[in-house]
């Protein structure tokens, strides 16, 4: 029998693309490109999590983190998106 | 006592205008308001169920995303559906976004900060039983006091709502003409309030709670009152 093992599940909570973002902006803006890094052209803000899994392998431990987010609405669907890795 | 509407306010851990709102709910004749923990049952015995502001749960994750998942929201989405006037107050309107009872969200306001003033709205829908004691175009004075009241929806969302009349309050001048100058967030149409399809669940973001009692009011006002006296039908 395969024994459970401890999966670190990253999740980002981001405001989904054309939603303005105000937070990103003024960093980008008022931090990053006033202080001479014209190579950024643009940042995004978001929520980070992380989350230990016990699980039998990467996949199912990310697919598992994924439902938990839908689920359990980890982020709003209708003003943000998410990206899970494992 | 018969003829009494029963009203819960239901409190989160973090919840700060409940009692306030059960003070401006005691103050209507006929209205008999109880605070109700979250995890008790007692929420569906009710006429009427007031979300009141506050920082459920610290306001971890987003305003509103735990206490949407509480018991007590199960048992309000089964009274919504029976018809029972819900009226979620600031974090209490966050809450029902985030349980699904009202469509969108609400999101960091774009100055990126608090903001805590008196604000006019005006009335868009004067037919929900929050706001039936009103007329629509009326101009109400609130207060806001939020971080996260920037309503959001999908741009085809936006649009239903609007042309099916549930934008119930948009921030507006003190003459009513609604204004960029007069949008205190940010927020998507000046949207103030909403409601859902059947218009017994509302949710906004003033405070008439901290707006029904003159002695509170620097314009020598009560028109929070209004929200819950509407409760009570018209005779």
């Amino acid at each position: 029998m395969s024994k459970a093992r401890s999966f670190s599940v990253k999740v980002v909570i981001s405001n989904r693309e054309g939603a303005s973002d105000p937070e990103g902006e003024t960093i980008y803006r008022d931090l990053v490109s006033k202080s001479g890094y014209s190579q950024v052209r643009g940042i995004r803000s978001g929520k980070f999590l992380r989350f230990e899994v016990a699980a039998p392998d990467a996949g199912s431990a990310k697919d598992l983190v994924a439902r938990i987010c839908d689920e359990l609405r980890i982020y709003n669907p209708a003003a943000h998106s998410i990206t899970v890795e494992a | 006592m018969a003829g009494t509407l029963r009203v819960a306010v239901v409190r989160f851990p973090g919840s700060n205008c409940d009692l306030d709102a059960v003070r401006a709910l005691d103050s209507i004749p006929g209205v008999a308001p109880d605070l109700v923990w979250h995890e008790d049952g007692a929420v569906s015995g009710y006429d009427a169920v007031v979300l009141p502001g506050g920082f459920s749960f610290g306001d971890y994750l987003r305003g509103g995303a735990i206490a949407a998942r509480s018991p007590a929201l199960r048992r309000i989405a089964r009274l919504a559906e029976k018809g029972v006037p819900i009226l979620g107050i600031c974090n209490g309107f966050q809450i029902l976004i985030e349980a699904g009872l009202l469509p969108g969200a609400l999101l960091r306001n774009t100055t990126l900060r608090f903001v805590c003033r008196w604000v006019a709205v005006r009335v868009e829908n004067d037919r929900t039983p929050f706001t039936r004691r009103m007329k629509k175009g009326q101009v109400m004075r609130m207060p806001i006091a939020h971080n996260e009241g920037r309503y959001t929806a999908p741009p085809a969302e936006l649009r239903r709502l609007a042309s099916d009349g549930r934008i119930v309050f948009r921030y507006c001048d003190e003459s009513g003409e609604v204004t960029r100058a007069s949008n205190p967030t940010g927020t998507s149409q000046n949207i103030a309030g909403i409601c859902n399809k059947d218009g017994n669940v509302v949710g906004l973001m003033p405070h008439p709670e901290r707006a029904a009692d003159r002695v509170l009011s620097p314009f020598d006002t009560e028109d929070g009152a209004l929200l819950f006296a509407s409760l009570l039908r018209r005779e």
